[in-house]
């Protein structure tokens, strides 16, 4: 579904990706993890193109991801991303949010998105709030209605960067809530995630990335629980036991 | 010489007429500067080079110059060129190219201002830059902006007395014509500041109220 082939990126001259290699099956949730700065977020932007690459290959489907060409638009709306900060439209309220890219995008037609986008505020428990503006919502609020804004795209994978990092600890629950039922539905996830108890149950494959290498990957299990790389154990020490 | 109230009444029409042309001059250049602030903005903001020279070469250029020598060259010398306008027209459009600038920076900064983040969630579902800049950039870039274009917009009030030196008879020049053959210096331009502060205030106190309503669904 979506495939690294020996991508590298730098900015200027700095060399923040050195030859990524993997693939996220679909139907799989892939988590990246690592420590700050190697390079997780450049990653998944490179995906649907927020970044460029200079060299090296990704494939949505077979479908090279190229920054500059046109065909990126078309990707993008096929590869949602959901992002740390939330970043919902503030003039629009949850449902014109979710409404805006079937509506405005794929150009559907306005009862069906209408219905639609209903459903997926309901699903992620959000029913009541369908007029509120994103300004009267609660950070775990808003990030449901961005996950239900990525889902309204009906996309094939979706590209999460650290969606519960900006939450307050008690919303962190209900959005990886409404994560693992994604997963149950074997929606195509790539989430980026400090969470290791919540990889650990969904993840199927974990890449471990280390100054902008694939240091380790595996299943979760091989990755998270039996570690064989020095500096995973090391990351994993300091994530699961914080000073 | 006549009471007060009986000389007010007396100036207060000739006054009025002016009074009408100066919300005339302010409204059309303003309509006119604010539609070619958004195009230079866009333009300064497309990210294309090619696009966002001009736009700037053309802003820096008449920002340049004083709206005098503007509505100066506008009314004399576009004549000699062949072009023929009114003075009415050519106070329209010296007004409008000036204000222009100014409301095309108080744009640009109102779309810079905009969080990155909202242009990347407008990409991550696929939108491309036109739509985008329509529906997510500029509305946002506008509520920023307020403040700023509604200082623009009573400086262009304010400014509109400039057309007066191209023979436009808006009220400060209606007020000088008038005061000129009355003597009366001290109630003629007394009336005429009253006549801009009456255009002035409610101004301001509107655009606060839009301000506040338009803040409170941010
Ligand atoms: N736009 C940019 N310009 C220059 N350098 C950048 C840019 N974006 C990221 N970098 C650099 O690239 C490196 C990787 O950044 P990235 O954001 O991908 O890390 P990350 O793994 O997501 O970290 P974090 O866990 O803190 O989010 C960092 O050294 C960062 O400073
Ligand atoms: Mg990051």
């Amino acid at each position: 579904m979506i495939r690294f082939e020996n991508v590298h990126k730098s900015f200027g001259h700095i060399e923040v990706l050195k030859g990524i290699d993997g693939e996220v099956e679909k139907g799989q949730v892939a988590c990246l993890i690592g420590a700050s700065g190697s390079g997780k977020s450049t990653l998944l932007r490179c995906v649907n193109g927020l970044e460029d690459y200079q060299q090296g290959r990704i494939l949505v489907d077979d479908q090279l991801v190229d920054a500059h060409a046109a065909s990126i638009h078309d990707i993008r709306t096929r590869v949602a991303m959901v992002f740390q900060r939330f970043n919902l439209f503030p003039h629009m309220t949850a449902l014109e949010n979710v409404m805006e890219g079937p509506l405005h995008v794929l150009g559907e037609p306005r009862a069906e998105v209408r219905e639609r986008a209903e459903e997926h505020l309901t699903r992620v428990g959000l029913a009541d709030r369908v007029n509120s503006y994103p300004s009267a919502l609660s950070g775990g609020q808003q990030q449901r209605v961005a996950i239900a804004r990525a889902l309204a795209m009906r996309p094939d994978a979706i590209l999460l960067d650290e969606p519960t990092s900006a939450l307050d600890p008690e919303m962190v629950g209900e959005v990886l809530t409404v994560l693992r039922d994604l997963a149950e539905e074997r929606m195509t996830m790539l989430v980026v995630t400090h969470e290791i108890q919540f990889a650990r149950e969904v993840a199927s494959s974990v890449f471990f990335l280390d100054k902008g290498l694939i240091a380790e990957h595996g299943s979760a299990e091989e990755v998270l629980t039996r570690p064989q790389n020095a500096r995973t154990q090391d990351f994993l020490r300091r994530v699961t036991h914080p000073v | 010489m006549a009471p007060l109230s009986e000389r007010i009444v007396e100036y207060l029409p000739l006054l009025i007429s002016g009074l009408w042309l100066t919300v005339a001059v302010t409204f059309l250049s303003l309509i006119l500067a604010t539609a070619l602030g958004l195009l230079w903005a866009t333009m300064r903001t497309s990210g294309n080079a090619l696009i966002e020279r001009p736009a700037r070469y053309i802003v820096e250029f008449l920002r340049g110059i004083p709206i005098l020598v503007v509505l100066f060259y506008i009314y004399f010398v576009m004549p000699e060129l062949g072009v023929d306008l009114s003075a009415f027209q050519a106070g329209v459009i010296g007004l409008a190219l000036t204000y222009s600038c100014y409301i095309g920076e108080t744009f640009r900064g109102g779309i810079e201002a905009v969080d990155k983040g909202q242009v990347e969630a407008a990409k991550s579902i696929g939108m491309r830059h036109g739509k985008m800049m329509r529906r997510i950039v500029l509305p946002q870039a506008f509520r920023i902006s307020l403040p700023p274009y509604g200082n623009n917009m009573v400086m262009l009030l304010k400014d509109s007395s400039q057309v007066s030196v191209i023979s436009v008879a808006e009220l400060t020049l209606q007020g000088k014509m008038l005061a000129s053959s009355t003597f009366d210096n001290l109630t003629v331009f007394s009336m005429v500041a009253v006549l801009y502060l009456c255009l002035t205030i409610p101004l301001n106190f509107l655009m606060r109220r839009l301000e506040l309503r338009m803040g409170a669904s941010l």
